[in-house]
């Protein structure tokens, strides 16, 4: 029996080898902690898909790795005035078949993204300010605007173009099964199977450069451990989120390396403000319902920033993957005030706060988060929680899976709401729009405002900011929303999450603030 | 057996329509699935657009009276997030599901059944009391713990097996196997054993406790006293009459471990419909979620009958229908 046994493990042992020596020189793995649900790069506007798609494809304007906007298949652009925009075209450029790339190609894009069957979450949204378009040859474009828009080149970024020549007739099947999927990206795609693998071979007429990898393997790796596991035995030689409780022991392990990001992505507090009574889960301490809605006065607002000591959540609870927050976006992106540090840690001050505002014991509240969508969400959730108990208030801690979590606090059933918000644009400007504009989404404003925050004063410069096309003006128009709007604790800014990869020691990998994991960001050792 | 048959059939039918119907109103309970799908940045128009185009801004019965009109042509609705038929996805799935199902049942039959037998026959021997701690620990551990533990040492430590995914398949009868290559099958030791575990413990109580029983029997005694052979005694005499019970389970758990091989999979990321569903309950992918489910009753309730049909075989006692059956 015994025997039995030793040689079947040894059998086994000998059939797995091939399976380990797979990652020849030019060969990689890369494991992926989301699934990509299509190949079709105007189904769904979702992080994983956008990166995966920007290996295939490209988009006339391209983000480095600070999100700075840097030329894709378009060389240059300018505003002409207000409502035009001109944009001149590489030249050159060939799809993958080989058929060259032009202005009609930038049309057609233009004409599916609306018309895509079923997309659950549309690209409609970055085109639908463009209006009208003008080829004036085929290497130039012109777009028309109906309203100054600043984001536009931002938008523009956000859009893969397709080949007119595949696309006509194509569904978002025949992108996933590749028959469409023919960009001008540096990877070709070569197998798609959802929620298992995305297989990509070179790309070897790209117009920027030969890449250093013939062929690139993502597995989707949803559970931490595993994707850990993976890297450990060579399975993969990089991994994308590193769980934090992994983050020492790998980081002590010669065998590998790992490197790191301040995010665009920022883990806030929404107040809910939405009516003049008390918010839901905000009571006395004896549980009388409270005379009014405490969350309206700025006093008790502020209050709730400073007594939460960012530096040790950083320290402790996120292993020092994240960065103390002081507004929406680290203070090296486009619209972010210099004067906004985080909130400095004052327990004291707070008591005085919240006796000044009419509450010396305090109160009693629930903070609401959820435990499955940031990292360490729920952990945060307790932090912020037991700040809270020390300067009087009674706190209760509630966390629930995001597909609840949502649902609940977009109808205002919270009142104090832990959220996240990763801002695509690069621009704090946008995310003030979203986040803190006052609710009205017939203009676009305040689609996100889960508090219903609402400061006239702020309105009128983000609408302004939001018209203004000269780079230089608009930047002060935001820089000064922002600090309105944080000196006012609009809401309370906790930390930017940090991401981190992992590689087997001789790969180097060039870091994103938009947590994308790029295969030609990962370079072989010398 | 046709009237049987076709009363099966019935019931089967209105739990399915049941439980269609559960899915549906937990998942609307749930939440929203709008919140999930579109990109937060996107305005209101494009949530109305795309709350509409999935149907979701019907009212709940309308829905559901929708979804029951497809599922009577076969059709249950296009995945949220895919966009392709739900049951296409699910029965993609299917075949890896099945097979890492299968290959563990084997293994904790074929590994379980005669440990549990020695266990039984020689309780008191130092193998016997092994087997015995062995099977505990196996029923106490949990499985996603002794999966990553699996990992670390012929993985990680080792380096004999890969530590996820599914090997190289081929075709078999149209369906895409993995454990007739060698890829496959180094793939496939690990998630199988782990999943098998947990089956592997139970067979072997059930076998033990079986046996000690039935080797005390007059029958037993009798069988011995005739002259036969140890292995005559026990291959025929105990084993067949142990078997009931020990069908009973296996019919049971081969449908768990079908419809709950969900940890497993998420370890050793195999391709399955386990981590379909898990993914599909985390973005409320209703279509998919509905679709799976009654895709595991289907099969339990198959599985149902075939044990069924196998109680009339083995033991000439039990008659299908219940109405004929002696005492």
């Amino acid at each position: 029996m015994l025997r039995t046994l030793r040689l079947a493990l040894a059998a086994l042992a000998i059939l797995g080898l091939p399976a380990l020596a797979s990652a020849t020189e030019r060969e990689v793995s890369i494991g992926l902690q989301a699934s990509i649900t299509s190949m079709d790069p105007h189904y769904h506007n979702l992080s994983p898909n956008n990166s995966m798609m920007l290996h295939v494809f490209e988009p006339l304007i391209k983000r480095d790795a600070n999100q700075k906007l840097v030329p894709g298949l378009a060389t240059s652009w300018k505003a002409v005035d207000d409502l035009t925009w001109e944009f001149k075209l590489r030249k050159n450029v060939r799809f993958h078949d080989g058929s060259p790339f032009t202005a009609d190609d930038v049309v057609f894009t233009l004409k599916r993204v609306p018309n895509v069957p079923n997309s659950p979450s549309s690209f409609a949204t970055f085109t639908k300010p463009i209006v009208d378009v003008k080829v004036v040859d085929p290497h130039t474009i012109v777009f028309k605007t109906a309203a100054a828009h600043v984001l536009l080149p931002s938008d523009v970024a956000s859009v893969m173009i397709v080949s007119k020549l595949h696309g006509e007739a194509a569904s978002t099947e025949d992108y996933n099964s590749g028959k469409a999927a023919i960009g001008t990206g540096p990877y070709k795609l070569a197998e798609y199977i959802p929620n298992q693998r995305v297989v990509l071979k070179a790309n070897y007429g790209y117009w920027g450069g030969e890449e250093p990898w013939d062929k690139v393997t993502f597995k989707i790796l949803t559970n931490a451990a595993a994707r850990v596991a993976a890297l450990l035995s060579g399975d993969v030689q990089m991994i994308e989120t590193v769980p934090t409780s992994d983050i020492a022991g790998l980081s002590a392990n010669k065998k590998y390396e790992l490197v790191d990001k301040v995010s665009n992505r920022v883990i806030y507090v929404h107040l809910n403000q939405r009516t003049d009574t008390p918010p839901p889960f905000f009571t006395a301490k004896d549980g009388k319902p409270l005379d009014k809605n405490p969350l309206k006065d700025a006093r008790v607002r502020k209050a709730l920033s400073i007594s939460i000591n960012r530096q040790a959540i950083a320290d402790r609870v996120m292993e020092k993957r994240s960065v103390p927050a002081g507004q929406l976006l680290p203070d090296f992106f486009f619209g972010t005030s210099k004067k906004l540090p985080p909130a400095k840690f004052d327990p004291e001050g707070a008591k005085k706060l919240l006796a000044e505002a009419g509450y010396p014991s305090g109160f009693a509240m629930t903070v609401h988060g959820t435990n499955n969508r940031y990292i360490n969400d729920d952990k945060i959730a307790q932090a912020i929680a037991q700040f809270y108990s020390r300067i009087g208030i009674d706190t209760k801690v509630e966390t629930m899976p995001a597909s609840v979590y949502f649902t609940r606090a977009t109808k205002g059933e919270f009142g104090y709401m832990l959220l996240g918000w990763g801002t695509e644009s690069g621009e704090q400007g946008s995310s003030l729009r979203s986040l803190l504009a006052t609710y009205d989404p017939s203009k676009g404003m305040g689609t996100t405002n889960r508090a219903r925050y609402s400061n006239p004063q702020l309105d009128a410069l983000i609408s302004e900011a939001m018209a203004t096309i000269n780079d230089k003006k608009r930047e002060g128009l935001i820089q000064k929303a922002a600090e309105i709007a944080m000196n006012d604790t609009a809401l309370i800014p906790i930390h930017y999450e940090v991401s981190t990869w992992a590689t087997e020691k001789g790969f180097r990998y060039t870091p994103r603030t938009d947590q994308y994991t790029l295969a030609t960001g990962l370079k072989p050792g010398k | 057996m046709l009237a049987y048959a076709i009363r099966r059939f019935g019931q089967s039918l209105f739990v399915l329509v049941l439980m269609s119907f559960l899915v549906f109103v937990g998942v609307f309970a749930i939440g929203d699935p709008i919140e999930l799908l579109v990109n937060p940045q996107a305005d209101e128009v494009e949530r109305l657009r795309t709350t509409a185009a999935l149907g979701l801004d019907r009212p709940f019965l309308e829905q559901y009276w929708v979804f029951l009109k497809g599922a009577a042509s076969g059709d249950l609705g296009k995945s949220f997030v895919y966009n392709v038929p739900a049951l296409t996805l699910i029965l993609q799935k299917l075949p890896a599901t099945f097979e890492l199902a299968l290959v563990a049942m084997v293994m904790a039959i074929f590994l379980g059944i005669p440990l549990g037998l020695y266990a039984g026959l020689k309780p008191d021997s130092f193998i016997g009391r092994g087997i015995m701690a062995g099977s505990i620990l196996g029923f106490s551990l949990p499985t996603f713990w002794v999966g990553l533990v699996l990992i670390m040492i012929f993985s990680v430590q080792l380096g004999w097996l890969p530590s996820n995914g599914r090997g190289e398949t081929v075709l078999l009868a149209g369906i895409p196997v993995s454990f007739l290559t060698a890829s496959g099958l180094a793939h496939l030791a690990m998630p199988a054993f782990n999943l098998a575990l947990f089956k592997l413990s139970l067979l072997i109580r059930l076998t033990r406790a079986g046996t000690r029983e039935a080797v005390l029997q007059d029958y037993v005694k009798f069988a011995r006293a005739k002259g036969l052979t140890q292995g005559r005694v026990i291959g025929v005499h105990v084993l067949k009459n142990i078997l009931i019970p020990i069908v009973t389970v296996i019919g049971l758990e081969l449908g768990s471990v079908i419809a709950f091989a969900i940890v497993t999979e998420s370890i050793f990321a195999w391709p399955g419909t386990g981590k379909l569903l898990i993914d599909s309950i985390n973005q409320l992918d209703r279509p998919v979620i509905v679709a799976y489910l009654l895709v595991i009753v289907t099969l339990f309730i198959v599985i149902n009958f075939v044990v069924d049909v196998l109680y009339s075989m083995l033991d000439p006692r039990v008659r299908l229908g219940g109405a004929a059956a002696a005492h």
